[in-house]
């Protein structure tokens, strides 16, 4: 064993200073597909343990799997959009290892030849630079099942007495993407890794082929790294960092590697060829189990499969009817908002432009759809962590919002205890409104009758503005507002305010 | 070919999850040894330029629709489980990754 | 109708007396039962006898002739179903200790077939341990007796079928075939045996051994029975990605328009020499003559690759059988070893798998574990795929010159139980004629062609087609046997030993 002890962490400006780092990151996109790969069991999510499998997904003896149509196009669009080759023969492959979650005791997968290969994925950096990652290859294979660990003090594998064992999830067709080395990033390999998944999950969605939710596992990321000596031409020992399910994890754990390659490579230690597993809590990674022999999965082609031979007519035909690529869009799209680079990328990070684009398309303005999305809407997403999609609030109910507010009858503060409301399961926008009775007080009598109250219990005040500090003003719209439990127009009551005391805006 | 030695069918054993008790080492070391050294004739043809044939039918791309069949009941999926509990297959502990 | 003149008569015979109601299915499923309930303790071909559920099956086929409701052509008959194929609420154990007790929640295909075309599954046959070997020894149910001399075998992996038929404990029986284990049990047993062309027969719920290479197929007593069977389980099956589209070949019509004339019949140099026992090789060259005065025309063939099809065979199938065996790991189905509560499921696995596989399974097991690991991979299952090719080529070459060709079934009769049971290497040998066809995908048959002066035990016929023109081996086959049961004046079985 050689479970790696704490090392110090080299810093990481030191670490970039002698070193460069190579990366490889391999995505695996469960699809979006009704059926899983092999056969036609259902894959919707949240069904009872073991109601969604049959003969072939739980590997029972006799039964043969049947290639998803719907899974090799899917893993063509997404080739094609990645700029890869798509294979003219292709076929699928056995990798053969023994585990608990995978029924068969091999994974029909790809091997050597890849239904997709030789692409690039152009991802933009905050500051607006591009950078370009080379794919190595896209290819098909299958999920495995889910264990739960019994009897450990965790639910997690040590310790456990024994497990439990759902196939539903076994035989999801997967895709696992490959990038090839990825050098020259220097001191921004984290942020070119984590805008690398980025795009990766934009384009997954644009094409419509997944839902590429990372915190629902249809989206799953290995990080393997090495650093090479500033100047040398040859690759360090990598080590492989599995299931870095987040943004944040991706950047964290391609920088912690970093500094720990760092530190161990400069106290003359070597790196071993690893797994590694990546901690959220802390955002460090640690050793795995060491096996006592080395994989060897004994690939071979798949004999109760056919080739799989896309006609170039079907690949074209699926070529021309690919969306707008996320790039170009965003391209597109900040130029129509009006947003910087930087801006751009924040949305993107939280996953939210297209969600502001359907917003748009309901009614709302660029700028208050926005504003909604990446405000409110991310700091919820952001606190009960799942991603802002996922929100139980549309498009259409946020413009509603957006209206309410453009045409008065709501203000920001209003509005916020509306998408609370929405968000909550309350209704509609126009039902929280009614049943919390949220409305801008615009009675005009009930508002200056509250003015009213607002000058006479503070003269002091009134006298100032009378005397020309119109910036004392907001005091009083501040009692006003605590009068009206904040539901007047703000802007209203200091116009109210000046007219009374007879002062000029 | 180098002769199969005890050591490496323990290895193959070991990858094929065949807990051998070591009588059968030996057995199974001289019997592989035999039948390796008489089917390696074949490697006489690897240097031909030959395509391999790793299956007898010209067929490609049989695909299905993308439409759910219906499953088997979990009792069904269950029917040979050795064990199971809350509607999963009972396993011994998984050493696993952790 | 006695018991023993209704087990005698052929499928095609009974399937008429049914329809015509001479007989009912349920007398002739009862004479069946009787049949093995007398004889089956000492040949030991079933591993389980379906009693209530024939029966069931048989009342069923009554009820619905007594409704004038239409009959498939072999309603009624009785089958003897390898215990392969998977069978809702009977037990398959594929003649492993591994999956003793399992009952699948799903029919095979073929089961389905048969169940649909009103054939009455009997019980399920004896088999060599996942259908690996050629004496069915490998039973971890023990072995099947050859009902010709119980101490010698009855072949493998199907002997249970074989035996079954020649002991006419059912006139109709399915195998499958992966190296031979169809037509030689047939060979040594005195019946007919038809490997289909792969992708022929549907091979979902057919346990596999060696995907590439098993093939479901027909056993009979009589050419024409093999080819109504045949009819009956043939054609595409959407389960399975290897299944042929195309229409079943008329092999029906074929077995029943028996004829040579004027065919090209190929003798290939590389199936004989050592190893052909001369009893074996006489019967060979009698069919070759009686062929020849039967209208065909004998032409030489040379097969150069043939001489490497047991060596790549011996690589191919253990490789893929090393993949499709990992399933059986004890954890969702089948036998648990050493589940004590302190050891891994990798431990379970690993003593499940020790005590559950029989010697030979392991020695297949690590044979393809070896030549698929890194660094051996190339020169073992590649090579052996490049020999693949080149046995394809010689098939093409051949059938570019002959309609079929014949050879020997097996280079000799049936051996004594254990004789070879330590000798792998020598086991090997019995599928040396059968085995090149499995590896080019052809259909093939094995049919009896006398029996051998030396120890009076039955030889086979291999008639081999080129994939997809089985019909072929029906026209050939039926008029072989046409002419030899002339020659003898009867079936050859009647010479068989009563039990
Ligand atoms: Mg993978
Ligand atoms: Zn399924």
């Amino acid at each position: 064993m050689t479970a790696t002890t704490t090392t110090d962490l080299v810093p990481y400006e030191d670490a970039l200073a002698s070193y460069d780092p190579v990366m490889g990151l391999e995505v695996h996109v469960e699809l979006g597909t009704k059926t899983k790969m092999f056969c036609g069991c259902s894959t919707s999510l949240g069904a009872d343990p073991n109601t969604q499998t049959c003969p072939v997904c739980l590997g029972l003896p006799g039964s043969l799997p049947v290639v998803n149509a719907t899974g090799v196009e899917s893993a063509i669009k997404i080739g094609l959009a990645l700029n890869c080759e798509i294979a003219e023969w292709c076929r699928f492959a056995r990798k053969n290892y023994f585990y608990p979650d995978m029924p068969k005791n091999f994974q029909t997968s790809q091997y050597d030849e890849p239904i997709a290969f030789n692409g690039y994925l152009d991802v933009q950096l905050e500051d607006g630079e591009v950078f370009r990652v080379e794919i190595e290859r896209a290819h098909m294979e299958e999920d495995t099942g889910k264990s739960t660990h019994v009897g450990g003090a965790t639910g997690r594998i040590h310790g456990a007495l024994h497990s439990l064992l759902d196939y539903n999830r076994a035989g999801i067709p997967l895709i696992e993407i490959v990038t090839k080395p990825i050098v020259g990033a220097g001191e921004r390999a984290p942020e070119v890794a984590k805008a690398y998944v980025a795009e990766l999950r934009e384009l997954i969605k644009a094409l419509g082929v997944s839902e590429a939710r990372m915190e629902m596992g249809q989206m799953r990321c290995d990080v393997n790294l090495s650093l090479m000596p500033k100047g040398a031409d040859k690759f360090g020992t990598r080590s492989e960092t599995k299931n870095v399910n987040s943004l944040r994890s991706v950047e964290r754990a391609v920088r912690f590697e970093i500094q720990r390659h760092a530190a161990v490579l400069g106290d003359g230690g070597t790196i071993v060829q690893e797994t590694r597993h990546f901690h959220e809590d802390t955002g460090s990674t640690t050793s795995g189990r060491v096996k006592e022999e080395a994989e060897d999965y004994r690939y071979f082609p798949e004999p109760d499969l056919v080739p799989v031979a896309p006609s170039r007519e079907w690949v074209e035909e699926l070529r021309a009817g690919l969306p707008e690529l996320p790039l170009v869009r965003r391209n597109r799209l900040r130029e129509e908002w009006g947003v910087s680079a930087h801006d751009m990328q924040s949305m993107l990070n939280a996953g939210a432009i297209d969600s502001i684009v359907a917003t748009i398309e309901a009614g709302a303005d660029a700028a208050s759809a926005r504003k909604w999305w990446m405000g409110e809407l991310a700091r919820r997403a952001n606190e009960d962590g799942v991603e802002l999609a996922a929100l139980p609030i549309t498009p259409e109910q946020v413009a509603r919002v957006a209206a309410l507010v453009k045409e008065g009858s709501l203000n920001d503060k209003l509005a916020r205890q509306v998408i609370e409301g929405v968000l909550a399961g309350e209704g509609t926008p126009d039902e929280v409104v009614e049943k919390r009775g949220l409305k801008v007080v615009s009675d005009e009598g009930a508002l200056t009758a509250a003015v009213d109250e607002a000058i006479a219990g503070n003269p002091a005040i009134a006298d100032k503005i009378r005397g020309g500090k119109v910036a004392a003003a907001g005091a009083l719209v501040g009692a006003v507002m605590k009068a009206t439990r904040g539901q007047a127009d703000a802007a209203r009551v200091k116009e109210l305010i000046l007219e009374k005391l007879g002062v000029e805006g | 070919m180098p002769g199969i030695t005890r050591e490496e069918v323990a290895h193959l054993a070991r990858l094929a999850r065949l807990e051998l008790k070591p009588e059968e080492l030996d057995h199974f070391a001289g019997q592989l040894d035999d039948i390796i050294g008489a089917v390696a004739r074949v490697s006489e043809v690897a240097d031909q330029d030959v395509p391999p044939t790793s299956h007898p039918l010209p067929l490609t791309n049989v695909m299905r629709a993308d439409e759910v069949r219906p499953s088997l009941t979990p009792e069904q999926a269950l029917s040979g489980a050795p064990a199971q509990e809350q509607q999963r297959f009972k396993v011994p502990q998984i050493l696993g990754e952790d | 109708m006695t018991d023993s003149t209704i087990i005698k008569l052929t499928a095609a015979e009974t399937a008429a007396k049914i329809a015509s109601g001479e007989l009912t299915a349920v007398q002739v499923t009862e004479a069946h039962l009787a049949r093995i309930e007398a004889v089956d303790e000492k040949v030991h071909a079933f591993l389980y006898v379906d009693r209530e559920g024939a029966l069931a099956q048989a009342r069923a086929v009554d009820e619905k002739r007594e409704r004038g409701e239409k009959l498939g052509p072999l309603a009624g008959v009785p089958l003897a179903l390898k215990d392969i194929f998977t069978t809702v609420g009977i037990p398959t154990t594929v003649g492993s200790k591994i999956l003793e007790g399992w009952i699948p929640p799903y029919d095979a295909t073929v089961t389905e077939k048969l169940k649909a075309a009103d054939v009455v599954i009997i019980g399920k046959t004896n088999m060599d341990e996942f259908a690996m070997g050629s004496s069915t020894e490998n039973s971890a149910y023990g072995p099947t007796g050859n009902p010709w001399d119980v101490t010698k075998i009855p072949g493998g992996s199907g002997g249970g079928s074989a035996a079954a038929l020649a002991s006419f404990q059912a006139p109709l029986a399915i195998g499958t075939d992966t190296g031979g284990s169809i037509r030689q049990p047939a060979a040594v047993t005195g019946t007919v045996g038809v490997k289909p062309t792969y992708g022929g027969v549907s091979r979902y719920g057919m346990v596999a051994f060696s995907s590439s290479l098993d093939q479901g197929g027909p056993c009979a007593r009589t050419v024409l029975d093999a080819a109504l069977l045949h009819e009956v389980i043939a054609g595409h099956d959407p389960l399975d990605s290897t299944s042929i589209d195309a229409p079943v070949p008329p092999v029906v019509e074929a077995a029943r328009n028996g004829s040579v004339e004027g065919m090209r019949v190929g003798v290939v140099k590389q199936f004989a020499g050592e190893g052909y026992q001369a009893g074996v090789v006489e019967r060979f060259n009698e069919s070759v003559s009686l062929l020849k005065e039967l209208g065909a025309e004998i032409v030489e063939l040379d097969c150069p690759s043939f001489d490497l099809a047991l060596s790549a065979y011996y690589l191919i199938a253990p490789s893929e059988c090393s993949s499709n065996l990992a399933r059986f790991d004890g954890l969702r189905y089948g036998l648990r070893t050493g589940d004590d509560g302190t050891r891994s499921a990798e431990d379970v696995t690993s003593l499940t798998r020790e005590s559950g596989f029989g010697d030979e399974v392991k020695r297949r097991i690590m044979l393809g574990t070896y030549a698929l690991s890194s660094g051996y991979y190339d020169a073992y299952y590649g090579s052996a795929q490049k020999v693949r090719t080149l046995i394809s080529r010689d098939f093409e070459k051949a059938f570019e010159k002959v309609d079929v060709i014949v050879s020997p079934t097996t280079p000799t009769t049936a051996f004594a139980i254990g004789e070879r049971a330590d000798d792998p290497l020598a086991m090997y040998l019995a599928d040396l004629c059968t085995i090149p066809v499995n590896l080019a995908g052809n259909a093939a048959m094995s049919l009896p062609c006398g029996l051998a002066p030396e120890d009076g035990l039955p030889v086979g016929l291999q008639i081999i087609a080129p994939a997809m023109k089985d019909d072929r081996l029906y026209k050939v086959g039926a008029a072989v046997e046409a002419a030899f049961v002339e020659r003898w004046g009867h079936p050859l079985l009647e010479e068989a030993p009563s039990l």
